[in-house]
């Protein structure tokens, strides 16, 4: 346990003394949220989906976390470069506490940075539906976390430099984004992104925090649930596995 | 202290590591020479867990270290040849991250850490970021934190590698005084004779994978008719010179990261 939480706090002090990352990881989600939000709502007032703000506003949570969460796993590439990786690998410690620090470590980070976008989307006039759901909507950024921080750790126990790095971003962290239903309704969607985006896991965390903060789930918050703790629970174990062969 | 057994490690059809054995005695300096590429970071990979060998056995502190990598990670203290240290952090928090995952009680790091930064002299700097250190107080910090939880061996893989005459000597007395005071088994790689000539009790060269000679500088020097150890270095490995084999990857990280440094 100790481990866990040494290399938790690590990754938190990292987090802490790097204002410039906390602050450029706001740019993305803040450009999203006004370009988008903005821009597209009159178009999507029109064709009756009411106030675009509320239906994009969880969708940019959701990306603030996805994007956090995957570089805090892929930070384990700097580890490995700097070497620090190995302090840890000759540590009379398990593979598996190193990962779940890790992850633990990421998807605090992600979190946070999601809690910081949250906030700034009540200033673009984002409102909650039902005060009481706030706790489950945050739970499920938590699992979104957790997700996609074991999936970047899970990526980078295999890389050893960072030139695979737009390869992961332009086919795996953009298109799960873009496919997500973060920005437009999964419902009604042609027959083949239909599929894609029941596919991706994201689409249940999106929904999952969408349905909490706005009432508007598409599926229900418990097949949101289940999607994403299975999902969390096989690529954590996949992640553990590929760190478990890392040699340097 | 350490039993190499027919140890060999193959890379596909490359063999880094040949079929080697040796032994090293407890509270002894002992050298681990050879050139570029011969085999001397695989070795100690494979001493310290983190690489598996093909074949053959090690044993450290009685520890067999593939079957009990744990017990055998606790009983030695590494400080690799590139740098390893967290440059966003302190070199306390650095040490202080070290003994928390060696499992050292608060009250005794708390004891210890500032007992060894004091040793290496950075104490008055232990709360500025390491990423503002020169190369030679990073390896004074690693030096110290590989003797954080007490091992009972230390392992130095070419620890003087870009550093000044006036630091390489410094950082040998510090591994000798605790080598006396805590009798620590040190075993240590180096391209520099002098260092071996002064330090080590015994040696073993390693080339192509295989170890060619092991003794004391004495007999080596004495074998081989040279009068110093440079000499017999060469006139025993040839004097060709060796292109570092293996992983590109790895190579390039490797490069990187001592530009970084």
């Amino acid at each position: 346990m100790r481990t866990i939480y040494i290399l938790w706090l690590r990754q938190l002090i990292r987090y802490s003394r790097s204002k410039a990352r906390m602050f450029a990881s706001l740019g993305q989600p803040l450009l999203f949220l006004f370009a988008f939000g903005f821009g597209l709502s009159p178009l999507y007032a029109k064709a009756g989906g009411g106030d675009y703000i509320q239906f994009i506003a969880p969708g940019i949570i959701a990306m603030t976390i996805l994007f956090n969460a995957v570089f805090s796993g892929l930070e384990i590439i700097w580890d490995k470069q700097f070497g620090f990786l190995k302090e840890t690998l000759v540590a009379p410690v398990s593979r598996f506490e190193i990962v779940m620090g890790k992850i633990l470590g990421g998807a605090t980070i992600a979190f946070i940075q999601g809690l910081i976008v949250f906030g700034i989307t009540f200033i673009a006039g984002f409102s909650i539906s039902n005060i009481a759901y706030i706790p489950v909507g945050l739970f499920f950024m938590v699992l979104i976390a957790l997700l996609f921080s074991a999936l970047g750790t899970a990526i980078a126990a295999r890389m050893n430099d960072m030139q695979g790095f737009p390869l992961i971003m332009n086919f795996l962290i953009m298109p799960l984004f873009f496919l997500s239903g973060a920005l437009f309704p999964i419902k009604d969607l042609p027959k083949a992104l239909s599929v894609v985006t029941k596919l991706n896991p994201l689409s249940y965390g999106v929904d999952g925090v969408r349905g909490a903060f706005t009432g508007a789930a598409h599926f229900s918050l418990g097949l949101d649930f289940t999607v994403l703790v299975v999902v969390i629970v096989a690529v954590t174990a996949f992640g553990v596995y590929q760190f478990s062969r890392v040699e340097v | 202290m350490i039993s190499v057994k027919n140890l060999t490690k193959k890379f596909g059809t490359f063999t880094a590591v040949d079929d080697i054995s040796f032994e090293v005695k407890p509270g002894e300096i002992f050298a681990f020479l050879g050139p570029n590429g011969a085999g001397k970071t695989t070795t100690i990979k494979m001493l310290t867990t983190i690489l598996r060998p093909t074949e053959g056995e090690v044993f450290l502190n009685n520890h067999n270290v593939t079957e009990n990598p744990k017990e055998t990670r606790r009983s030695f203290g590494i400080v690799f040849q590139d740098p390893s240290l967290d440059n966003e952090l302190t070199p306390y928090e650095n040490m202080k991250f070290h003994a928390i995952l060696y499992g050292l009680p608060k009250s005794e790091y708390e004891k210890r850490i500032p007992e060894l930064l004091k040793l290496v002299e950075l104490y008055d700097k232990k709360d500025q970021y390491v990423k503002n250190f020169s190369g030679g107080m990073k390896r004074r910090l690693e030096i110290a934190r590989g003797f954080l939880h007490h091992p009972k061996v230390l392992f130095l893989d070419e620890p003087t590698l870009g550093l000044d005459p006036q630091t390489r000597n410094l950082m040998w007395n510090y591994i000798k005084e605790l080598n006396k005071k805590e009798g620590i088994t040190v075993f240590f790689t180096t391209h520099h004779m002098e260092e071996v000539d002064r330090m080590a009790g015994r040696i073993a060269i390693i080339d192509h994978g295989k170890i060619i000679v092991t003794g004391t500088p004495e007999e080596i020097r004495q074998q081989s008719g040279k009068k110093t150890l440079e000499e017999a270095f060469i006139s025993l490995t040839g004097s060709a010179i060796r292109n570092e084999a293996g992983n590109v990857g790895l190579n390039q990280m490797r490069v990187s990261s001592r530009l970084m440094r």
